[in-house]
């Protein structure tokens, strides 16, 4: 008798596949297939209705969608980019300390603990153009002598969102670029430092190499994470004031909720999704170049 | 001798630059975590004086009070909401370590058809946006009778941090170096022997940042859970914090004093952890 052996990576992968299944790919296939009908939260046999592609083509013509679009690239490619840097270079100055350095590492972590709802509510307060700290400690100092309202003009208001969303989450990138920086080996540093290398070319040539696959992985989780965050700006503005902070996740949040429309809400999410695609993708080549620069693909 | 004195004094300066940085930038991330636990212990009237009172004149435990009090006068179910948000996050951190570990493994250590496919596959489960999720979880659930539930938020936290969690621990398992491994099978190690005593222990900093990242997630996670949660069976502690606000007004003191009770479990188990990040520096000599 024959037994089938499954080979050992699949058996491994199985508890995986089996809890992503169950709890997103068959709750996807339900709302990819609402993305093709009229669904109404308000008036549920709209389900049942099939229209094909009319919700993404109207997702495609309009221009507020897009604009959500647009600002949210836009959103991701700031935020990540000062996020990995400023993340880089508070990883190397909590490396550097020799003493207290595990209650370093803890109050660097700080901003994950607040709840992204909290860092909504705070940064709100904080902004506020009345009461908010802000204002009042630029008063105070004499740099301004009106109340300037943060969280309403728009260009300002994309402003506070993305100091909100860097504060809670650069640490994310300060963490996992320290765990890199352990695990660069000593050796080729003090060979480095033999040869007459100096501090810089040694960090650049061998320190960030190293700690590269690991800022690629934060720069991929985290794209991810801000394509479908949600918590901070609708807490701070709930895409106003009159759209001016609109992104695709308070876009698609409000029509599928608020207007009730859940099938348009699904397809335009359907489409941004590639967004995601895209980065993740895109993020995974270069963790792969990374890692065979280290050896280490496959 | 005098390259030396200034060797120095640029060493000395370099130093307190560094310092000088550094406290900056742990200023910046303190100050507004101070402002909310600062404000849990003040009347809703200074926290709202303009201008501001920057020095604390009146600290009480009245917010504190209110909370822990009569569902009338302010208070709201804290401790329920506490035991059900540690349920729910310890259970499913604990959960997606062990598939995440599994995952992890099998894609840093096996060679197999169609690997780069299905690492992108899991990593696109976390790309869905949560609305487009939240509903047809909610039929499903609802359908299974899962809504209001433990269970049903302890499994969409696991498919919520198993991506994660296999993509963290895939990265670090594969800074160990194979010769390890290899080496304690060749000493007369079994496979699994092999991996719980050379390979887990060197790539445990993975799995501390990655039991820290999936705790701090489900501890945090808002959207989802108060799509999935009715009642105080199951409400969890950011949910709670909508207890604090109405219509047009927030209950700053109340809300900071349950943001403290939050984040006060977070930092002491952070801190806990905090120690197995540093494993990642035993093997840096092995690789010749």
């Amino acid at each position: 008798m024959s037994r089938f052996r499954p080979p050992p990576w699949f058996v491994l992968l199985l508890p995986a596949i089996i809890i992503l299944t169950a709890v997103v790919l068959i709750p996807l296939l339900l709302s990819l297939y609402s993305s093709f009908t009229p669904y109404r939260l308000t008036r549920p046999e709209t389900l049942y209705k099939w229209i094909g592609t009319f919700n993404y083509e109207k997702a495609m013509k309009s221009a507020h969608f897009w604009a959500a679009f647009g600002r949210t690239i836009l959103l991701l490619t700031i935020a990540l980019n000062l996020e990995m840097l400023m993340g880089l270079g508070l990883a190397l100055l909590v490396n550097k300390v020799t003493y207290g350095q595990r209650a370093l590492r803890t109050v660097m972590m700080f901003p994950m603990m607040f709840s992204p709802i909290l860092v909504g509510f705070q940064f709100k307060f904080i902004f506020n153009d009345n009461v908010g700290l802000v204002n009042n400690a630029l008063q105070s100092l004499g740099l301004s002598n009106v109340a300037i309202p943060w969280l309403v003009d728009g260009q300002l208001a994309f402003f506070s969102i993305l100091v909100a969303e860097m504060w809670s989450s650069t640490s994310v990138f300060a963490i996992l670029i320290l765990a890199g920086l352990f695990a660069v080996p000593r050796d080729p540093i003090e060979a480095a430092k033999v040869d007459g290398c100096t501090p810089w070319q040694s960090f650049r040539h061998i320190t960030l190499p190293y700690i590269m696959p690991f800022i690629y992985i934060a720069l991929a989780i985290r794209s991810l994470d801000v394509a479908r965050a949600y918590d901070i700006v609708q807490i701070m503005t709930n895409g106003g004031p009159a759209r001016r902070t609109e992104l695709l996740w308070t876009l698609i949040g409000r029509t599928g909720y608020v207007d009730a429309k859940m099938g348009y809400a699904n397809a335009m999410g359907y489409i941004s999704i590639f967004l995601a695609i895209f980065f993740t993708i895109y993020f995974f080549r270069k963790l792969n170049a990374a890692r065979s620069e280290l050896g280490m693909a496959g | 001798m005098n390259e030396n004195l200034l060797y120095r004094i640029r060493a000395r300066l370099l130093k307190m630059l560094h310092f000088v940085t550094l406290f900056i930038a742990m200023s910046i991330i303190c100050v507004p975590g101070l402002w909310v636990v600062l404000n849990s212990f003040r009347p809703t009237v200074e926290i709202m004086a303009k201008p501001p009172v920057w020095v604390p004149g009146d600290l009480n435990l009245d917010n504190y009070r209110a909370m822990f009090g009569a569902v009338g006068e302010g208070g709201v179910p804290v401790l329920q909401y506490f035991t059900n948000s540690l349920i729910i996050s310890v259970t499913s951190t604990l959960i997606a370590i062990l598939v995440g570990m599994a995952g992890g493994y099998a894609f840093a250590r096996y060679r197999f058809k169609g690997k780069a496919s299905i690492f992108i596959g899991l990593m696109l489960t976390r790309a869905v946006p949560g609305v487009s999720l939240s509903l047809p979880l909610f039929i499903v659930m609802a359908k299974t009778g899962l809504i209001d539930t433990h269970i049903g938020l302890i499994l969409v936290y696991v498919a919520l941090n198993v991506p994660f969690t296999i993509w963290l621990i895939d990265g670090f398992f594969r800074q160990v170096p194979v010769e390890l491994a290899e080496a304690a099978e060749i000493d007369g190690c079994t496979r699994w022997q092999a991996f719980w005593k050379v390979e887990f222990p060197v790539a445990r900093a993975g799995v501390a940042s990655a039991g820290i990242f999936a705790f701090l997630t489900s501890w945090n996670e808002y959207a989802l859970a108060s799509q999935l949660t009715r009642s105080t069976f199951s409400k969890t502690m950011p949910v709670g914090l909508r207890d604090f606000t109405s219509e047009f007004t927030i209950n700053w003191g109340g809300m900071c004093a349950l943001a403290v009770l939050m984040i006060i479990p977070a930092l002491i188990l952070t801190f806990l952890v905090q120690k197995h990040l540093i494993a990642g520096l035993t093997f840096g000599g092995v690789k010749g």
